[in-house]
């Protein structure tokens, strides 16, 4: 029996954001997919890891974790793997590479998730998108890109001089939107582009992906 | 002269998630106060603090960071060994810790945010009440908090048996919400209502209560 388990949904971007944490560490883990639409993560038993209802969940060696930014904080911490760690042990630059993990949070993720939601989702089922939803959060990922090209002139990637979390959190809704007429927006922007090309390239991502890929055979 | 600068404004919630962290820890600091009405945060000056124009922001020596909960986490590492341990060293029950401190993050501020400024801060600018976005945050937080009081009842903080930045995280939009008829929801959950009173009666949160009534 698998001392790890990840419970999720391959189309959600936190199952994605777990996944890519636990590919990076080459971790050994059981997957079992939680079926969303049959409204499996209702039920008592899966509440009773996960009380908000939410995916993914991640049990290892007697802990279960939900919220997919503290699975990737534990897994980042507890599986340091020397030479290649995706966080730093120096409080000082772990502080920056934790600010660029908000910045995700709170920045990016909220207009990539409305892209998310009208070019990819509302495509998926034949539903029509709204264009004004669509130009309102183009307008506002525009802001963000623009304060990440900036700060990719003084840094290589996004929390220091190596790969972090702080760019690893940003994989899932990269997949998403760069299948998407917004990844014009990433290309037009010298800086950004060369460091989404990076990090996407990243052997371990490409495992990520061809496990999402599978599953939508 | 301190090494410590924080740039915020006392009535920012996420500006006094930080003083909160910076009082508990007993840091020498400096205050100093962005006037947001004059515009001071989308100005160069404290755009090169953060660009992203928002408060606060913190100055360490040359260290400049952003966002109030990276700046508590920095806070509580950095100063592991000064006033309350606001982190657990262990991994597994820094783990913990970190689930709840993404719940305060995702769960509870994005609602408590929305009623705070549809019932607090509105009515001080002049402005109306939206009674529908009022009614569904209301019923959102509900069931947020149905989850914090099982969880409560299990566990003395959110975190776990300490006080943690997983539950100072939620003092400043709590204090904005116990002025407004939300203060009821928490009122009504027993272990919700004991972890409330402790926590809004930590020293170090009076001085930034006391600190925001000097403005």
């Amino acid at each position: 029996m698998a001392i790890r388990k990840l419970y999720g949904t391959l189309g959600s971007p936190d199952t994605i954001r777990a996944l890519a944490s636990i590919f990076e560490h080459e971790l050994d883990f059981e997957f079992i997919p939680i079926d969303l639409n049959a409204g499996e993560h209702k039920t008592e038993s899966f509440l009773s890891l996960s009380p908000f209802g939410l995916v993914p969940v991640y049990q290892d060696d007697g802990l279960t974790l939900f919220e997919s930014r503290a699975i990737m904080r534990f897994i980042t911490h507890y599986y340091l793997k020397p030479g290649t760690e995706l966080v730093y042990e120096v409080p000082k630059l772990q502080g920056i590479a934790a600010t660029w993990i908000d910045v995700e949070d709170h920045q990016f993720s909220p207009p990539a998730e409305k892209l998310r939601q009208e070019l990819v989702d509302k495509a998926k089922k034949g539903l029509p998108m709204d264009k004004e939803v669509v130009a309102e959060a183009e307008a506002k990922l525009i802001k963000v890109l623009d304060v990440y090209e900036e700060r990719l002139t003084h840094s290589k990637y996004l929390g220091g001089d190596r790969f972090t979390s702080a760019d690893l959190t940003h994989l899932p809704y990269l997949y998403h939107l760069m299948g998407t007429p917004v990844k014009q927006l990433f290309e037009e922007r010298p800086n950004v582009s060369t460091w989404c090309k990076d990090i996407l390239s990243r052997p371990c991502w490409s495992r990520v992906v061809e496990m999402v890929e599978k599953d939508k055979v | 002269m301190a090494a410590i600068k924080v740039h915020g404004n006392p009535l920012s919630t996420a500006s006094m998630r930080v003083l909160a962290t910076v009082y508990e820890k007993e840091i020498d600091h400096e205050f100093v106060f962005v006037d947001m009405r004059a515009g001071e945060h989308k100005k160069e000056h404290f755009l090169s603090l953060n660009p992203f124009g928002q408060l606060p922001a913190l100055e360490d020596g040359d260290l400049k960071l952003f966002e109030s909960r990276a700046i508590n986490k920095y806070i509580a590492c950095e100063y592991a060994d000064k006033g309350t341990q606001l982190i657990y060293q262990d991994s597994k029950m820094m783990a913990i810790t970190s689930v709840w401190m993404e719940v305060e993050a995702q769960q509870y501020d994005p609602v408590a945010s929305k009623l705070g400024w549809e019932l607090a801060i509105k009515p001080l600018l002049g402005m109306s009440t939206d009674t529908a976005v009022v009614e569904e945050n209301e019923a959102k937080l509900a069931k947020v908090l149905d989850v914090y009081e099982s969880r409560l009842a299990q566990s003395k903080h959110l975190g776990g048996d300490c006080f943690t930045l997983a539950d100072l995280h939620h003092l400043p939009t709590l204090h904005y919400l116990f002025g407004t008829q939300v203060k009821k929801l928490f009122d009504s959950r027993p272990h919700v209502s004991v972890w409330v009173a402790d926590i809004t009666a930590r020293p170090a949160w009076l001085k930034v209560l006391a600190l925001q009534s000097q403005q």
